[in-house]
């Protein structure tokens, strides 16, 4: 589906052309989920990919950028059909975004075929981080496996002995529960893949989650569904009586429909919007100011993304045709992000602190805040099996 | 056929002329999104024309088409994550594993008719829809990627657009001479008196049944070489592709270009997907000047004006876009 | 044992709420022969009419009538403006009439309510769990919706069978050509058998929503199952809409909850949890296949045509 802000893009890279003699712009094609209850997310990439591209000035080394926004519908083969168009059709010099794992997977083979820099602001697949791994794919984010291997840690230090594990059966699904799988010492008592993303409805796996009595429940749930399972959760009357432990279930886009429900529910984050940098502040402020309410980590990722494709096109002047230059800049992680502390693995995965986010009451809001660092420099599981050394 | 240049014809041959001089002008202008988008065009017009073999000159409806498609793609895609890419492998067994589906639905669905009908190939198509959906080793529901276009020896590179583009033309228009030479012959006059009257046919002498599984048979075997093409074409296999709405499109093109012609399925295929790829963006185009930004906006939302134009069609143009086109002389 | 209890309930639950659907497509099908794909639509428009309301009234009751009301006008006025012209024709021509009505609405939806879809929350006294069982606990919600359900059944059984007009729709479903001879209105029949149908599948959306959210195109996928459950159930019948229905919510309900339990002791546990869903969704179709082959015209046939 067309969006809106193709038409614009198109229209006035229509009416700019005759003008822009001089400088080539940079083209940057950005491809989310604008459609459906997880258009939420999408916006909220948008929004931060936008307001850093403004902290430039709209400007990298010099040349005007563009940006087409593309909507994958939250499908694999609708996010392949978009790549391919922005690398023929539009012709872009980087690919950013890309929320679902699936459809990262799905989409990888057209920009590594075209040599097209793809840059992953949320999808860690744990193939990308090993044996799929590519001289042009970089990633803002994480790798899928990282932040649940945090909550792992960290339920282990809580004394949880059993746990019960709940997660969408797609590939970031089945790598949250593998990640939390490989760092919890006590037992897994029972593990649930629930059909995604059409179901909403938890009954039966929550029922479950009941009968084999853990310790806790872990849960993964990105998005609509995150609010529709704690709903859930409380009216089955466990809140309360198992404790639940989440990764990428509470954040921003979420928390004003889940309220109350998810105070004392912690989660994993490698970003929390108080952090104490000084990019970060000045990102959480100037978003706010423009939009009433605070980004989410799928926003910082994205945010973090426009400073990387920047550092890279600073370093080439603009030449977006010196790839080699711009893969070598991006290795070094030259610029500061939102999150601090960041660097790159062989594999183009972020070495990256993560933390441990819960919610609390201020007035009538409900606000995320950092409770402790649960790892520091925590680096991804999978680097061995990725080539480039 | 008394007049020949009617502007029935007319159009349709500029049609063919257009599509087969259509990499060259894409070549020349730089456009590969052109090649791209007739490329995928071709691809579903041969799903769609073989689907017209059995709805609209057989008068079976069948909501399940897609899974062929589905089928054949499949095929394709496993033998290439399991190492198998040659062409002259997949693509055969693609056509025969399709045909052995359709022989099967085929043979349990024919006993029924009208709406039955309709819903049972629906339910076959969702089964095999499902079956794809549980083959956790091929992707499941996130899909399967193939890594390199079936291989023919060195005798066509498929991984080159133009080389891909032409192997599709020329598979859709032996499809349609296929189509149109069965549809003339012997055995097109019993699929098409079967369907006015099953009964009389019977009557007559001819066992019906064998006929229209027959038919059913070419038609998904062909809907399965579609498949085929449109996995290299994708480089990605996924349950979707079978997804009861796909079908739901197809039989939209096929009604759209006109039923029961050979080539309306073709043009409903071109009308369709033209009208999805450049609708919206000729609505911001031409409105802005005139609207700014509320035609930016407008042109979002233009598939509220194609299910209407569905309605309409079936009210009023029951024949397609077809029929509307005059024919001239005596028919 | 208890689980098993708890999943059979959620199975009912499942089931009840695709009768309310399949009630409205079936006597839309039986008495007017008329193959309505835009029923997803009505049930899609009953979730976000509600939603809205009830965000704009502040009260969930509110908003589940002002919804249900708004459904049924809708659904009258698009019988009047669109669907009446397809009477008596092809069955072919109903489906891609009403596909046409399905793009529509979804553009529709679009536009007004934007794409992102909307949010029923449910008030307090609905949001917790009882124990309707020793050791059962079972969600509040869900147990309304058993029972409203319920209601609404016999509620249409005490229409069809004791009423004048309940008598006019079992006559129209057996032949309509004598009702229309012996001097009703069949017009106005017509349209008022379609409001009904269409109320009831605002009812089973509004009913769907604080679970499963409105959404865009949340139609598509249940209407499949609905026209599986009047296909076994046999067209016209409400009785069998009721019987296949609740059938098919077990064995879809009890099938996702135990059959991947049952494939792990062969797959691996992400196998088993893919295919095991997949499987329960074939086991429906297969049986409407096996109907259809043996006895199509379902379980409790109403129409002798």
């Amino acid at each position: 589906m067309r969006t809106k802000w193709l038409a614009i893009a198109a229209i006035s890279a229509l009416a700019a052309s005759p003008a822009m003699g001089q400088t080539k712009p940079i083209k940057i094609g950005f491809i989310s989920t604008f459609s459906g209850p997880t258009a939420v997310i999408g916006n909220d990439m948008r929004n931060s990919f936008d307001l850093a591209l403004d902290h430039l000035g709209r400007k990298m080394g010099g040349a005007p950028v563009e940006v087409i926004y593309e909507d994958d519908q939250q499908k694999p083969e609708v996010g392949v059909q978009k790549t391919q168009k922005l690398i023929e059709s539009d012709k872009v010099d980087f690919i950013v975004g890309y929320i679902w794992s699936n459809v990262l997977l799905a989409s990888l083979k057209p920009a590594v075929d075209s040599k097209t820099f793809l840059i992953t602001s949320n999808a860690g697949p744990s193939q990308l981080a090993g044996e799929l791994c590519s001289p042009y794919v970089f990633s803002t984010s994480w790798q899928n496996d990282q932040t649940p291997q945090a909550m792992g840690l960290h339920m282990n230090q809580k004394g949880v002995k059993t746990a019960f594990l709940i997660g969408p059966n797609y590939a970031a699904g089945k790598d949250m529960l593998a990640g939390v799988a490989s760092t919890f010492k006590g037992q897994v008592v029972g593990q649930e893949l629930t059909k995604w993303p059409d179901q909403l409805d938890f009954s039966a796996e929550l029922s479950k989650a009941r009968a084999a009595k853990p310790d806790a429940i872990f849960v993964f749930y990105p998005g609509a569904a995150g609010v529709q399972f704690l709903n859930q959760y409380a009216q089955m009357g466990l809140k309360g009586q198992i404790p639940l432990y989440t990764a990428f279930t509470i954040d921003e886009t979420t928390l004003p429909r889940q309220k109350e429900l998810a105070l004392g529910v912690p989660g994993a984050q490698e970003w929390v919007n108080d952090l104490p940098n000084e990019q970060n502040k000045k990102f959480v402020a100037d978003y706010k100011a423009k939009h009433k309410t605070g980004p989410s980590f799928y926003g910082a990722q994205s945010y973090d993304a426009v400073n990387l494709i920047n550092s890279a096109v600073v370093a080439v002047k603009g030449d977006t045709s010196k790839k080699e230059e711009m893969r070598k800049e991006m290795e070094k992680a030259n610029f500061k992000s939102v999150r601090g502390n960041f660097k790159y693995g062989p594999n183009h995965m972020p070495i990256q602190n993560f933390y441990l986010q819960d919610v609390v009451k201020q007035g009538d809001d409900f606000v995320l805040k950092t409770v402790a660092t649960i790892v520091e420099n925590s680096q991804d599981r999978f680097h061995d099996k990725c080539p480039m050394k | 056929m008394t007049a020949f240049f009617t502007v029935r014809n007319v159009f349709v041959a500029v049609l063919v002329v257009f599509l087969l001089a259509l990499p060259v002008y894409t070549g020349l202008s730089g456009n590969s999104f052109l090649l791209t988008l007739f490329t995928r065009i071709i691809i579903l017009a041969i799903a769609a024309t073989s689907l017209n073999l059995i709805m609209g000159f057989g008068g079976m409806v069948s909501f399940g088409h897609a899974a062929y498609l589905g089928v054949g793609g499949y095929v394709v895609g496993i033998l290439a994550y399991e190492g198998v890419s040659s062409g002259f492998l997949q693509w055969p067994l693609a056509i025969a594993i399709s045909a052995l589906f359709a022989l099967i639905i085929g043979a349990l669905s024919l006993r029924t008719r009208g709406v039955y009908f309709i819903m049972i190939t629906l339910a076959f198509a969702q089964m095999i829809y499902y079956v794809g959906v549980s083959l956790n080793r091929y992707g499941a529901d996130d899909g399967l990627t193939i890594q390199r276009r079936s291989q023919f020896a060195g005798l066509l590179d498929l991984s080159n657009r133009v080389v891909f583009y032409y192997v599709c033309l020329v598979l859709l228009l032996g499809t349609i001479y296929l189509v149109w030479r069965l549809i003339n012959s012997r055995f097109g006059l019993v699929i098409r008196g079967a369907r006015s009257n099953d009964r009389r046919m019977r009557s007559i002498g001819f066992p019906t049944f064998r006929y229209r599984l027959a038919c059913f048979v070419i038609a998904g075997a062909m809907c399965g070489l579609a498949g085929a093409l449109l996995a290299n074409f994708t480089n990605f296999i996924s349950p979707a592709m079978m997804h009861w709405t796909r079908s739901g499109d197809l039989i939209v093109m096929v009604v759209l270009g006109g039923m029961g012609s050979v080539f309306g399925p073709a043009i409903g295929a071109v009308a369709l997907l033209v009208l999805e790829e450049t609708l919206p963006l000729m609505i911001a185009r031409l409105g802005y000047p005139l609207f700014g930004d509320l035609a930016v906006r407008a042109a979002e939302y233009w598939q509220i004006i194609l299910g209407p134009l569905l309605l309409a069609v079936v009210l009023f143009a029951r024949g397609g876009i077809y029929s509307l086109l005059p024919r001239g002389g005596r028919d | 044992m208890l689980l098993f209890i708890e999943q059979c309930l959620n199975g009912l639950q499942v089931g009840l709420l695709l009768f309310l659907l399949a009630a409205g497509l079936t006597l839309v099908f039986g008495i007017m022969d008329l193959v309505n794909l835009a029923h997803g639509s009505l049930y899609m428009l009953g979730a976000y009419f509600a939603a809205t309301f009830a965000a704009l009234t502040d009260s969930f009751l509110l908003g589940i009538l002002l919804g249900l009301g708004a459904t049924l006008v809708v659904g009258m006025a698009v019988e009047v403006v669109a669907l009446r012209r397809l009477y008596g024709r092809d069955h072919l021509d109903h489906v891609l009439g009403t596909f046409g009505l399905i793009l529509f609405f979804n553009e529709l939806v679009r536009m007004i309510w934007g794409p992102a879809g909307m949010n029923l929350t449910l008030p307090s006294w609905l949001n917790r769990s009882i124990e309707i069982l020793p050791g059962v606990p079972y969600s509040a919600y869900r147990f309304s919706i058993i029972v409203v359900a319920l209601v609404v059944a016999f509620l249409l059984y005490v229409l069809v069978m004791r009423t004048r007009i309940g008598m006019l729709i079992r006559a129209g479903a057996s032949n309509r050509e004598m009702v229309g001879a012996l001097g009703i209105n069949i017009r106005l029949l017509y349209t008022l058998v379609f409001g009904l149908g269409a109320a009831l599948a605002g009812l089973a959306g509004i009913m769907q929503a604080p679970i499963l959210t409105a959404q865009i195109g949340m139609g598509e996928n249940i209407l499949i199952l609905a026209f599986v459950v009047i296909i076994i159930g046999g067209i016209g019948s409400i009785r069998g809409a009721l019987v296949a229905s609740i059938f098919v919510g077990l064995v879809d309900t009890v099938g996702r909850a135990f059959l991947p339990d049952l494939l792990k002791l062969f797959l691996s546990p992400a196998a088993a949890s893919t295919a095991g869903p997949a499987l329960s969704s074939m086991l429906i179709y297969v049986l409407m296949a096996i109907v259809l082959v043996v006895r199509p015209e379902g379980l409790f046939p109403a129409a002798r045509r």
